[in-house]
């Protein structure tokens, strides 16, 4: 079995986003998203984690007893969100800090043993390579859109701590709406984060929806030029 | 025969599992020999910055971090207490005291408190805490001045009466929505107060630890 390229990137953008349509890795999802930056570590973060993983995962499939997949799998990441936990409190120490706890919570992320056990042990690597980068940036832009919108809306402010991710030269792309601004509390705390993964998945169903009416319209279409061509089954 | 055995499923099960946990455990080594300076260097530079703005770089000339006490059963604290001294041409400057716990709303506050050798407060910064997001959060420096007002206190500016917010009759400004936090670091921060003044020949005076690297 293979899938097309195609397919793996659409799925993992859009129709089977881990954040929004399998509902996974909400633990982080929830607790990092209160402003972008947050979000984009964090994203980027798992999207690593997520693509070193199935890489691995795709490589051994074929030596790995299937009873003890699991328990390899899980060591896998372990050791990989380890080595790159140790990376960033290097590299990006500042945002390390307020990222703090969720790193090596990316382990218990259920995205990455679920693509780990759905994809990459039954895909050639270069498959699972792609599915990991897709399935993570679907992740990422995720947190980062939700981030955003509590950012703006609980604190009045768009990319703020910028130079903790792209150094003291980032510092003017964060925006503000002004000090009168006092936002709207309950979108930095947790409820907001439900509020706001709720409102996100409601948009997303409202556009599938406009998909595929449109979709059927254009086959509807396609049908009455052809009347000949009747329906296989109506139910 | 033997062969037969070791062929056994969760023998071979058990092998297989073994070399990933060797695998895993070498890629982990690996990378934190290769980053463990690199994290090192990375506290260093993080605490000093803000030790920096409690005791400004040209009051002292010693090499902080090798001039480092630490109270193992502070009575400031559940946790033990690194104490750095900076000294200049030998005479105290300050103490810094880092971390010094207080209790929070939601948890401990991590305060790090500098003292300089008059009694007079450095300042004070917090170093971590779990208070609610928007209302306890104000101790942080970048979002609220309130910290600020600690720098250049001292047991008899305000008197020891008066270290208390104001809801209690006291000097501090507290919060809306949020007593509880600034409560609890100006009482930490008083009490830190005192044990310096009352330790503060013998904290300068003890021969700092020894640490490699």
């Amino acid at each position: 079995m293979s899938t097309s390229y195609k397919t793996i990137i659409s799925d993992g953008l859009w129709s089977n986003n881990q954040a929004l349509v399998a509902l996974l890795g909400l633990c982080p999802l929830l607790a990092v998203s209160n402003t972008m930056i947050n979000g984009l570590g964090l994203g980027l973060a798992t999207t690593l984690v997520l693509t070193l993983s199935n890489t691995t995962v795709s490589i051994i499939r074929n030596w790995v007893r299937q009873e003890i997949r699991l328990p390899v799998f899980v060591l896998v990441i372990a050791s990989f969100v380890t080595a790159v936990e140790l990376s960033m409190n290097a590299y990006f120490h500042e945002l390390y800090k307020i990222l703090g706890i969720f790193i090596p919570l990316i382990v218990t992320n259920c995205a990455i043993v679920g693509r780990a056990e759905a994809f990459a042990s039954r895909n050639s690597v270069p498959h699972a390579v792609v599915d990991g980068l897709a399935m993570g940036i679907g992740f990422t832009l995720v947190l980062m859109l939700l981030g955003a919108m509590r950012e703006f809306i609980g604190q009045g402010t768009l990319f703020a701590d910028a130079h903790l991710m792209f150094g003291e030269g980032a510092r003017g792309l964060t925006m503000t709406l002004g000090d009168d601004f006092q936002g709207l509390l309950l979108a930095i705390l947790p409820p907001g984060a439900f509020f706001g993964l709720g409102l996100i998945i409601v948009l997303k169903n409202i556009a599938d929806k406009k998909i595929s009416t449109r979709k059927a319209a254009v086959i509807s279409a396609n049908d009455a030029a052809e009347p000949e061509v009747k329906p296989a089954e109506s139910v | 025969m033997m062969m037969d055995k070791l062929k056994h499923p969760i023998i071979l099960s058990a092998f297989i599992l073994g070399i990933f946990g060797v695998l895993g455990s070498g890629l982990v080594a690996l990378t934190y020999m290769g980053t463990a300076e690199q994290i090192a260097a990375a506290e260093k530079a993080a605490l000093l910055a803000i030790i920096n703005k409690q005791v400004p770089p040209e009051n002292f000339d010693n090499d902080l971090f090798n001039d480092v006490i630490t109270l193992e059963k502070p009575e400031l604290s559940k946790h033990p207490i690194q104490i750095y001294r900076a000294r200049k041409q030998g005479t105290p400057v300050a103490a810094i005291f880092a971390p010094v716990e207080a209790p929070g709303y939601a948890g401990p506050i991590r305060l790090i408190i500098g003292i300089q050798a008059d009694g007079k407060l450095g300042g004070v910064r917090v170093l971590s805490h779990r208070e609610t997001p928007g209302l306890g959060d104000k101790i942080e420096e970048s979002r609220s001045d309130w910290v600020l007002s600690f720098s250049g206190k001292s047991l008899q500016d305000p008197l020891p009466g008066k270290w208390k917010v104001k809801r209690d009759g006291g000097e501090f400004d507290q919060f809306t929505g949020a007593t509880i936090t600034p409560r609890s670091i100006v009482t930490k921060t008083r009490e830190t107060l005192e044990y310096f003044d009352k330790h503060s020949e013998a904290l300068f005076a003890q021969p700092a630890v020894k640490r490699e690297g």
